[in-house]
C-alpha cells in the first residue's frame, strides 16, 4: 500500500567509508576545537572574568545540545516510537559525547571565583541571604552535585549508544526492551539533573535571584535545538550522498512539525518566567530584568520574542517548508542561532550590566567547545551504520507515513 | 422524486482491492464520488486524488483574527473604554494581555477547524441515499465501498455499474433516490 519500502534499500549507504568526504571531518572539528581552546586562554587571561562568562557561554549552549539529543533518544523508547527509528542513530551520536562535559566543565571550577558572587567568603558574611542558601550554594556541594550531573548524563548517553550499536549485530529484541525499561527512570534522572544543573550554572549567577521556571526554561531550548541539529545533520547527511532511501520528507516532516512545536513551548515557557516576575513586580524577582532593561540588553530580549519565537513560528508553519530540504535546513539553522543568543542573554548580563559588549573570547570559547564536542560526535558517526540496522521498528518508521 | 438514480455504489472486500480501484476511478476522470472504509487506508488521500485540505486556511484566518480580537477588547477596554489603575500598572499593559490573546487565539483556532472541516464536508447532514443500503452498513465493519454519485457529469447509470464492476468489486448496485 505505501509507496516507501519497509526495508533497506539494497544501494543504501549507512556508513561513513574511509575515502568519504565526511570521513575527515572529526579531525578538521578537532583542531578548529583546539585551536579555539588555545585561543580562549591566550587571550582570555588578561580579563578572566570575561573569559569565564565566555567559556560558560559557550558549555551552556554546547551541552544544551547534547543533552536535548539524549532526551530525544530517551523519549523515543519511553513512547515506543516507530517513525523515528532511522534518525534516532544520529541523536544517539550527538548525545554520546556528553562525557567530555566533564573535562569542559574545568576551567568552570578553575573560575568560580570569577562567576560566582556566592563563591566570596566576604560577601557571603555580610549577605544573610546568602547565607540561608549556603548550605545549597557552597563550594563542595556545588561540586559534588556537578560530579553527580554528569555521571548520570555520561551513563545514559554511553549506555543508550552501546546498547543500541550492539543491536546492529544481533537484532536481539532484548535491547529494545531493555532499553525502553530504562527509559522512564532515565527520563525522570534527566529531569532532575538537568534541572538542578540550570540552577547551579547559569541562575546562581545572580544568587539573590531565583526563578522556578529556570530548570525548564534551559530545557525547553535544549530540546528545541536538539531537533533542529539533528535535522540539520540528517538533512547534511544525505547531502553528502548517505542515508538514501532511508530518510525521506515524512520524518523531515516530523522534524519540521517538532522544531515548529517546541519553538511555541520555548516561548511560552519564557514568557511565563517573564510574565510572573513582570506581574508580581516583588524586587527580589525583577532584578534579573532590571539589569536587561533599559540598557543594550533589551534590544536583545526583543530580538529574542521576534527572532527566537516570531520568526520560526511563522516560517515553520506551511507543511511544504517543512517538507523542503532547503528551507527546513535555513529554519533549523536559523533555531540554532537564536538559542545561542537566548543563553548569551541569560549569562552574560551578569558580567555586562551597562550593555552588550562583545568579546573575541566569546567567538573563541565557542569553537573551542563546540569543535571537541562535534568532532567527538562525528567520530562516533564513523563509527558502525548510521541507522539502527537491526531494530525491530526499523521497517515502521521505512514505511512510515503521515497522514 | 423516487425512481431517480442517485448513486452507484461498488463493495470491495479489501483494502488493497479499493485502493487500486481508487486509482482507476480517479483516473477515469470522476470528480463527484467517494471511498468508504471502516478503518484510515494509508496513502488513499492520494489514490483517489485529493488534493490538499483548505481547513489550514481556515484554521489560519480564524487563528489570527481570534487573537488580534482578544488582544484589541482588552486593549480598548483598559485603555479606552474603561481606563483603570491596576496594580500601579500602565493603562496600556501589554502583557497582561497575552494569555488572553492565546486563549483566544487557541479557541478560535478549534472552532475554526471544526466548524470548517464540517462545512466543507457538507455535515451535518440529515439525508444520504447511501443509507437505503443495506450493504452498506459494513462500510462500518469489514467491507470497502466507492460511491459515485449521479450528477457526476461522467455519470452513465449502468455503464458506470459496469467500470465499477470491472474494477474487481464483489457486488455493485444502483441506488434510487
Amino acid at each position: 500500500m505505501s509507496s516507501h519500502p519497509a526495508t533497506l534499500p539494497a544501494d543504501a549507504r549507512l556508513h561513513i567509508e574511509a575515502g568519504h568526504s565526511w570521513a575527515k571531518l572529526p579531525i578538521v572539528a578537532f583542531v578548529v576545537g583546539v585551536a579555539g581552546i588555545a585561543g580562549t586562554f591566550a587571550l582570555g587571561m588578561g580579563n578572566t572574568k570575561q573569559l569565564y562568562h565566555s567559556w560558560l557561554v559557550a558549555l551552556l549552549y554546547f551541552l544544551s545540545l547534547a543533552l536535548g539529543s539524549l532526551f530525544f533518544v530517551l523519549i523515543q523508547f519511553l513512547a515506543k516510537a516507530g517513525w523515528s527509528v532511522v534518525v534516532r542513530r544520529i541523536a544517539e551520536n550527538l548525545a554520546a559525547p556528553v562525557p567530555i562535559f566533564a573535562l569542559l566543565f574545568v576551567p568552570i571550577l578553575m573560575g568560580m571565583h570569577d562567576l560566582y558572587h556566592w563563591t566570596h567568603a566576604d560577601a557571603v558574611a555580610h549577605d544573610e541571604l546568602l547565607q540561608g542558601k549556603s548550605s545549597f550554594l557552597n563550594n563542595g556541594f556545588f561540586i559534588v552535585r556537578a560530579v553527580v550531573y554528569f555521571a548520570v548524563w555520561s551513563f545514559l548517553a554511553t549506555w543508550y549508544r552501546r546498547q543500541s550499536v550492539a543491536q546492529d549485530q544481533t537484532g536481539d529484541h532484548a535491547y529494545t526492551r531493555r532499553m525502553t525499561m530504562a527509559s522512564a527512570p532515565g527520563v525522570a534522572a534527566f529531569a532532575l539533573s538537568i534541572t538542578f544543573a540550570a540552577f547551579d550554572w547559569a541562575m546562581s549567577l545572580d544568587p539573590h535571584w531565583y526563578s522556578t521556571m529556570w530548570g525548564v526554561w534551559y530545557f525547553s531550548g535544549a530540546i528545541l535545538s536538539a531537533f533542529a541539529l539533528i535535522t540539520v545533520f540528517t538533512l547534511r547527511l544525505q547531502g553528502a550522498g548517505l542515508l538514501r532511501g532511508v530518510v525521506n520528507g515524512e520524518h523531515y516532516h516530523d522534524l519540521g512539525k517538532l522544531v515548529f512545536a517546541f519553538t511555541v513551548f520555548w516561548a511560552y515557557i519564557s514568557f511565563s518566567q517573564y510574565f510572573l516576575i513582570w506581574y508580581a513586580n516583588i524586587p527580589e524577582e525583577t532584578s534579573y530584568f532590571a539589569h536587561r532593561m533599559g540598557n543594550s540588553w533589551e534590544s536583545v530580549g526583543i530580538l529574542l520574542m521576534v527572532g527566537h519565537f516570531a520568526v520560526p513560528f511563522l516560517f515553520m508553519m506551511p507543511r511544504t517548508i517543512k517538507r523542503n530540504p532547503a528551507t527546513l535546513f535555513l529554519g533549523a539553522c536559523w533555531v540554532l542561532l537564536m538559542h545561542y543568543v537566548d543563553i548569551y542573554y541569560a549569562v552574560m548580563p551578569n558580567l555586562h550590566h551597562e550593555g552588550v559588549r562583545f568579546a573575541a573570547t566569546d567567538a573563541l570559547a565557542f569553537l573551542g567547545v563546540g569543535g571537541v564536542y562535534l568532532g567527538l560526535a562525528l567520530m562516533m558517526m564513523r563509527k558502525g551504520a548510521l541507522v539502527p540496522v537491526k531494530d525491530p521498528r526499523l521497517p515502521e518508521s521505512l514505511a512510515f507515513q503521515n497522514v | 422524486m423516487v425512481g431517480k438514480p442517485s448513486v452507484a455504489l461498488a463493495e470491495f472486500d479489501t483494502a488493497g482491492e479499493i485502493y487500486h480501484a481508487c486509482e482507476h476511478v480517479r483516473d477515469a476522470g470522476f470528480s463527484r464520488w467517494d471511498a468508504h472504509t471502516p478503518f484510515p487506508v494509508h496513502g488513499l488521500d492520494k489514490a483517489m486524488g485529493i488534493g490538499r485540505s483548505r481547513v489550514p486556511w481556515i484554521a489560519l484566518v480564524c487563528g489570527f483574527t481570534g487573537a488580534g480580537l482578544a488582544f484589541w477588547l482588552q486593549a480598548w477596554v483598559h485603555s479606552s473604554a474603561y481606563p483603570l489603575v491596576i496594580n500601579a500598572k500602565p493603562y496600556m499593559s501589554w502583557q497582561a494581555y497575552i494569555p488572553v490573546t492565546f486563549e483566544v487565539g487557541v479557541l478560535f483556532t478549534a472552532l475554526g477547524t471544526l466548524i470548517g472541516m464540517l462545512a466543507l464536508n457538507r455535515l451535518p447532514q440529515h439525508y444520504n441515499s447511501l443509507f437505503k443500503s443495506a450493504r452498506f452498513e459494513r462500510s462500518t465493519d469489514d467491507k470497502f465501498f466507492i460511491s459515485i454519485a449521479a450528477d457526476d457529469p461522467r455519470f452513465q447509470g449502468e455503464e458506470t455499474l459496469r467500470f465499477l464492476q470491472g474494477l474487481g468489486a464483489s457486488h455493485v448496485e444502483l441506488i434510487e433516490d
